[in-house]
Formats: structure tokens, C-alpha cells, sequence
């Protein structure tokens, strides 16, 4: 595969290097400075006048941002049509992600499904088995909510100690955005619920016709079928047109190209709920239908692909969220988790939705052992990875929500750890 | 909009204000828009292709495990292996029976699957990986049983349908219970999660950096 960070200046040489002249201020960013473009002289930018308005009808980030990219691990999957892209969390803040920089998980590649042709399909057990165009569901009225979304799958690789060395692949299976869309509440009135309906399946129009069973009183709950994130349409990697939001759940049962609800009294046990998403424990016995994702945080910077760079004021950002409602507390530690102290939350806080933390402190070269712990409105503490692997074993791939420790060397070098 | 549809929504809308000045311990019935259209059975027919793991869904037709060899050799076998062990990287759809206590558990159809249709509807919205929703019911019947068999399911004799479906046993039906996490986990909810001395000595078990599976990277910038 060809490697799309090429193009930057940045390499380890040039890092070291620079933290070599730690303190020194400005030598250990990531492109070279040119002293042309620095006082006293004037730039060029400063100078002449740019490109003007609608050479970019759809603007792009700054060509200096060009490693903000989603990134793959090749050795993951057979094939990328069933694989996977990871957020670069490590290079954003706030709480909201870009939409093309959401990860992506497809079981069939990207269905690109022209808006015409699209339809949701409704029935089973209702009173008037139901077809919806795009434009029929965006006449339905609209709500506007921010959630995460998290892929069951997310730390997978990190069950048995510390595998991949950054947390863009490490965490970045998760994004958190805007939708809008029509309560699933909405459409199933418009069809008429039968008394019997307790279950409903979700299919996609994609190659691999997606299908989830999720119990009725969840999908009445807060359920939307989304048409927009952050404002625009769906991406196509993200289900456009219509995609179904399920907030704090697992991210497989959010379907995406959705194209049909059937209402039924049972769950079907589809082979994503059955083969997949299920959470074997060193009993042999596997739990079924978890499908609440549980409170988890992560320090985004610095970690392994956001290295410290200076001594000195230092700040830490990171991210947590969780799937059974507001996060409450976020506390840090700087030693391993012998001893925690209270992250600073900035910015909104929503249910099942990321809320961004920072823990500002000095570092003067010592090796650091960080980790975060989120805590959510329920009391749900995350715990450690050995505490979950007391109860689970290693063998779930799914809901991995432990402490992560980033190691910091002297160097400004940080590496994912496994701590005992 | 349609006349009648203004008429019934005006209506609507009468009757909503009506019920909100009344009791309000009286639940509103849901507001009915008027949009979408009915489902006609033939839309459904073709879209209406999942089956339960009590068999409902299942369509016409059967296929005996000798017929699904030839449908396996010609459309399965080229990523999942001529006897199920996966050629290559592609999943593995059999053996691995008695695996799932182990450091190493392999999760296939024989080994892992809880129901038939589990397999079954997959198979049948999902496979072949490149072609899928290609095959005809009776292919559909046959290269299950087929690949029941690889997984000593059903012997050679026997031939799948909507009659036969209940006579499948599938090895690790009781293998799944539901989520217990708000019990079995009971302890992860602590208001009040040590902040001082919470431990001993931290050691460093293990790093990332000795596994070495990370795709190389050059775009450490450092934090901002
Ligand atoms: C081009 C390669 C390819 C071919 C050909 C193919 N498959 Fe698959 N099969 C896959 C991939 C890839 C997956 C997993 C997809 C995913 O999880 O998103 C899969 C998954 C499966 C699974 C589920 C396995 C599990 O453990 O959950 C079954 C069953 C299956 N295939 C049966 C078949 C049958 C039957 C055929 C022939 C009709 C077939 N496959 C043809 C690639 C292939």
C-alpha cells in the first residue's frame, strides 16, 4: 500500500533532533521553518493576493495537514472490503470529528447508492407494512443530536498486552458527530406497531446486506434513522443516504445504506450477532447481545504518534465517552495509576456523546506513565485491563475498554505499555 | 399536498389540541403524517429475505450435501478451502471443535455458530464475498448442508429444506448467555475510585514497540 504520509517533512531522525534542542522552542516542529517567511521579512503570502473565491466549491484542509488521514493495518484483514480504517485521533480536538475522517468498518465495501434509487422498506409485524423514498424521510419531522459511535472492535488487538503503537490504532475505531434525521419512533408509528413486536432487524443495501436484531424498546427509545451528519449528507462510507443511529450501542448495529426494518417478537440471531459481536469468556460460554458500549477514555496527545516536544507547560487532551449516558468525571494519572488526579472537561457534555478532557502539567524529562479513567452518570468507573481480564480472559475481542497506559521517555518518545 | 391529505391533517391537528387540552394522564395517539407508501407484497418478496433461527423465512426448495459439493467446489472453496480450513487469510468455515476454552479459539460453523439460520440467512444475503444474492434457493440449501458436513453436522446422505431444517443440531447452541455485564461487573460501579496510593510499584509488562506490528509511521508531529 502506498504509504500517504510520504510527503511530510516529519521523520524520527528529525524528531530526535529536535528533541535534542528541547526548550530551544521553535526547531522541533514538524516542518522546517524558512527564515524568509519570518520577521522582519515579509512573506509572499503577505505580498500578493491569493487564490480567490470558488476555486475550492468544496474546500479541503490546509496542504500542510495532508497526515490527517484515516490509516489502515494491512495485516488485519483479508480484504479491504471487509476492513477497516482507523480515526487519527492523536491529530484532533474537541469533540466533534470531521466527517471524512471518520473511521470506516465495511463488510462489503462502500455502497454508492444514488438518492433516487433509495428506499427504506418497513414491515412485519405492523398494521401497514410501509416504503419510504429520501425525500418522504426528510419530510418526517427532524431532530439534531451528537453522539459517539463506537466499533465493538475497537482495543480488540490490545486484549492479550500492548500491540499496536499508536492510539489512531489502538482507540480510533470510534468518531463522535451531528446527526439529523427522523426518530425511529417516528416511522414506526407511521406504520402502526401489532401489540406482539418486541424485536426489529435492520438491514443494509450494501454487499454484505448488513443485518442486526435490536429490541423494540430501544428502538423507541432514542433510535434515528440519520441522513445527515455534521450538517451535509452521509458520507458514502457512512451509509449514504440513510443510515441508522443506535446511541451509546455498539457500532455494528448501526446499519448503515439501511434499506429495511422488519418488526418481529424475537431477535433473529444473525450471524454478525451470533459468529461476530459476541464476547467469548475463558468459560467457553459467550455473552450474547452486548450491546451497550461501556465508559472509556483515552489520552489522544500526547501519545505514540504525538510525541512531547518540549519541556516544560505541557498540555494533555483526551477523550472519553460511554453508552450509558453523560460522563461524569475524567481523572489522570501521571505514574501508572498509583495516583489520580482530576482531568479538566471542556466543552459540551452530552449523553453517549465524547467529551473532550485536559490535564495541563509540567514535564521537566522524567518518564511518565499515563492513563486516564473515565467515570460515567451511573457511577461505571473504567477499569483496568487486568481488572477486565480477571472477569473476561482474553479471548473477547469485543468491548475493550480498559486503562491505557502511554509510556513517556526522556526523550519526548511515547510508546503503548502494558503495566503489572 | 393532496385536498383529502389537508382535510385529514387539519383534522389531525384539531384532535391533538383537542386531547393536549384535555386529561393529560390520557396518552396522545401517535400523529400520522400521511407520508411513505404502502409496502405492495411483490416490493416485500424481493427484499424479504431473512430467516430466524426457528426457521421462518426459509424459502422453497432443498439441497442435498452431494449437490452442495459442486456448489462449494466452484464458488467457496477459492477462499474458504476445499475442506473448510480457509485458503490463505479468508475465514475458516469448520473445524475447531473443543477450541473455545483455549488460548487459541477457532470459531466456525461447527465449532461456534449457535443456529442454522445464523448460517443460512448469511450465506444467503452475504456469499458468495463478490457475488452476493447470486444463488438460487436449491444452491442455497445444498452448499449449507455441504458445509454442515465439513463440519461432521450431517452425514452424507442428508438433504436440507424447510421440512429437514429442524433436524439440524448445531454443537454450540447452549455455547451463548445474555449480557450480565450489570452483574457479573457489579464492582466496575464505585462512586468513589481511589485517587491516592491506589497500588504498588508499577512495572512495565510489555510494549508495543517489541510486538512491532504497527504500520510504519512517519507522521509524528508531536502534541500541540
Ligand atoms: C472471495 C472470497 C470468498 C468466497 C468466494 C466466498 N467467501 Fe465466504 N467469506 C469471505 C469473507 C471475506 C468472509 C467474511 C466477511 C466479513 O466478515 O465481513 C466470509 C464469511 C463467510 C461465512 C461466515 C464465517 C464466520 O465464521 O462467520 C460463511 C458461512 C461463508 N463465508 C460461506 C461461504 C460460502 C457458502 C461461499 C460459496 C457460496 C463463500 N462463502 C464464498 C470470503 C469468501
Amino acid at each position: 500500500m502506498a504509504d500517504p504520509n510520504e510527503t511530510t517533512g516529519t521523520t524520527r531522525r528529525r524528531f530526535l533532533v529536535g528533541a535534542a534542542g528541547l526548550a530551544a522552542g521553535s526547531v522541533a516542529d514538524a516542518r522546517a521553518e524558512s527564515a524568509k517567511n519570518l520577521p522582519p521579512n515579509v512573506p509572499d503570502w503577505t505580498r500578493q493576493p491569493g487564490e480567490g473565491v470558488g476555486l475550492r466549491p468544496y474546500g479541503n484542509p490546509s496542504k500542510y495537514e495532508k497526515d490527517v488521514v484515516r490509516r489502515t493495518v494491512p495485516w488485519l484483514t483479508a480484504t479491504p472490503e471487509s476492513s477497516v480504517s482507523f480515526t487519527p485521533l492523536h491529530q484532533l480536538d474537541g469533540i466533534i470529528t470531521p466527517n471524512g475522517l471518520c473511521f470506516e468498518r465495511h463488510h462489503g465495501g462502500i455502497a454508492e447508492i444514488d438518492p433516487a434509487d433509495c428506499r427504506l422498506m418497513l414491515h412485519g409485524l405492523v398494521d401497514r407494512p410501509l416504503v419510504f423514498t429520501l425525500n418522504e424521510l426528510k419530510r418526517l419531522p427532524r431532530v439534531n443530536k451528537i453522539y459517539f459511535l463506537e466499533c465493538a472492535a475497537n482495543s480488540g488487538m490490545e486484549w492479550r498486552g500492548a500491540q499496536l503503537n499508536g492510539c489512531q490504532y489502538t482507540h480510533g475505531m470510534v468518531h463522535c458527530v451531528e446527526y439529523t434525521g427522523v426518530l425511529l419512533k417516528v416511522l414506526l408509528e407511521q406504520a402502526g406497531l401489532k401489540p406482539s413486536a418486541k424485536w426489529i432487524m435492520a438491514e443494509g443495501a450494501d454487499a454484505a446486506a448488513m443485518n442486526r436484531s435490536i429490541p423494540l424498546s430501544k428502538a423507541l427509545d432514542d433510535c434515528i434513522v440519520a441522513y445527515r451528519m455534521n450538517g451535509e449528507m452521509l458520507r458514502p462510507e457512512q451509509g449514504y443516504p440513510v443510515r441508522l443511529v443506535v446511541p451509546g450501542w455498539e457500532g455494528n448495529v448501526w446499519v448503515k445504506w439501511l434499506r429495511r426494518l422488519k418488526i418481529g417478537d424475537q431477535p433473529w440471531f444473525t450471524r454478525e450477532e451470533t459468529s461476530k459481536y459476541t464476547d467469548l469468556l475463558e468459560s467457553g460460554k459467550a455473552r450474547k447481545f452486548t450491546f451497550v458500549m461501556d465508559a472509556k477514555s483515552v489520552i489522544t496527545s500526547p501519545s505514540p504518534q504525538a510525541p512531547v516536544k518540549q519541556k516544560g507547560f505541557n498540555v494533555i487532551s483526551g477523550l472519553a465517552w460511554s453508552g450509558r449516558g453523560k460522563i461524569r468525571r475524567v481523572d489522570v494519572s501521571l505514574d501508572g495509576g498509583r495516583n489520580w488526579r482530576t482531568a479538566r472537561i471542556d466543552g459540551l457534555v452530552l449523553e453517549k456523546a465524547c467529551v473532550r478532557f485536559y490535564y495541563e502539567f509540567d514535564w521537566n524529562g522524567e518518564e511518565l506513565l499515563l492513563q486516564s479513567r473515565a467515570m460515567d452518570e451511573t457511577g461505571y468507573v473504567q477499569p483496568s485491563k487486568d481488572a477486565l481480564r480477571k472477569i473476561r480472559g482474553v479471548n473477547s475481542i469485543y468491548h475493550n475498554n480498559g486503562i491505557q497506559t502511554w509510556a513517556i521517555k526522556p526523550d519526548g518518545e511515547v510508546e503503548n505499555v502494558e503495566v503489572g | 399536498m393532496s385536498k383529502s391529505a389537508e382535510i385529514a391533517l387539519g383534522a389531525a391537528l384539531v384532535a391533538a389540541f383537542a386531547t393536549s387540552t384535555m386529561a393529560q394522564s390520557k396518552k396522545e395517539s401517535p400523529r400520522n403524517y400521511g407520508i411513505g407508501h404502502v409496502a405492495t407484497a411483490e416490493q416485500m418478496a424481493g427484499w424479504d429475505i431473512d430467516v430466524r433461527s426457528d426457521g421462518q423465512g426459509a424459502p422453497a426448495g432443498s439441497g442435498s450435501v452431494k449437490a452442495g459439493e459442486k456448489v462449494y467446489m466452484d464458488k467457496c472453496a477459492a477462499c474458504h478451502g476445499e475442506f473448510g480450513e480457509s485458503a490463505g487469510r479468508w475465514p475458516q468455515l469448520a473445524q475447531g471443535r473443543g477450541t473455545l476454552k483455549s488460548h487459541d479459539p477457532v470459531k466456525t460453523v461447527g465449532s461456534y455458530f449457535p443456529y442454522l439460520s445464523s448460517v443460512f440467512d448469511y450465506i444467503r444475503r452475504s456469499m458468495p464475498f463478490g457475488d452476493a444474492q447470486s444463488l438460487g434457493n436449491d444452491e442455497l440449501y445444498a452448499v449449507t448442508a455441504y458445509v454442515l458436513y465439513l463440519n461432521d453436522v450431517v452425514d452424507e446422505k442428508f438433504v436440507l429444506s424447510k421440512e429437514t431444517w429442524g433436524k439440524v443440531a448445531m454443537p454450540n447452541a447452549a455455547g451463548f448467555f445474555d449480557d450480565d455485564r450489570e452483574t457479573a461487573e457489579k464492582a466496575f460501579w464505585n462512586s468513589s475510585p481511589c485517587m491516592k496510593d491506589c497500588r504498588g510499584p508499577v512495572r512495565i509488562t510489555g510494549r508495543a514497540g517489541a510486538v512491532d506490528v504497527t504500520p510504519d509511521e512517519a507522521t509524528k508531529r508531536g502534541v500541540e
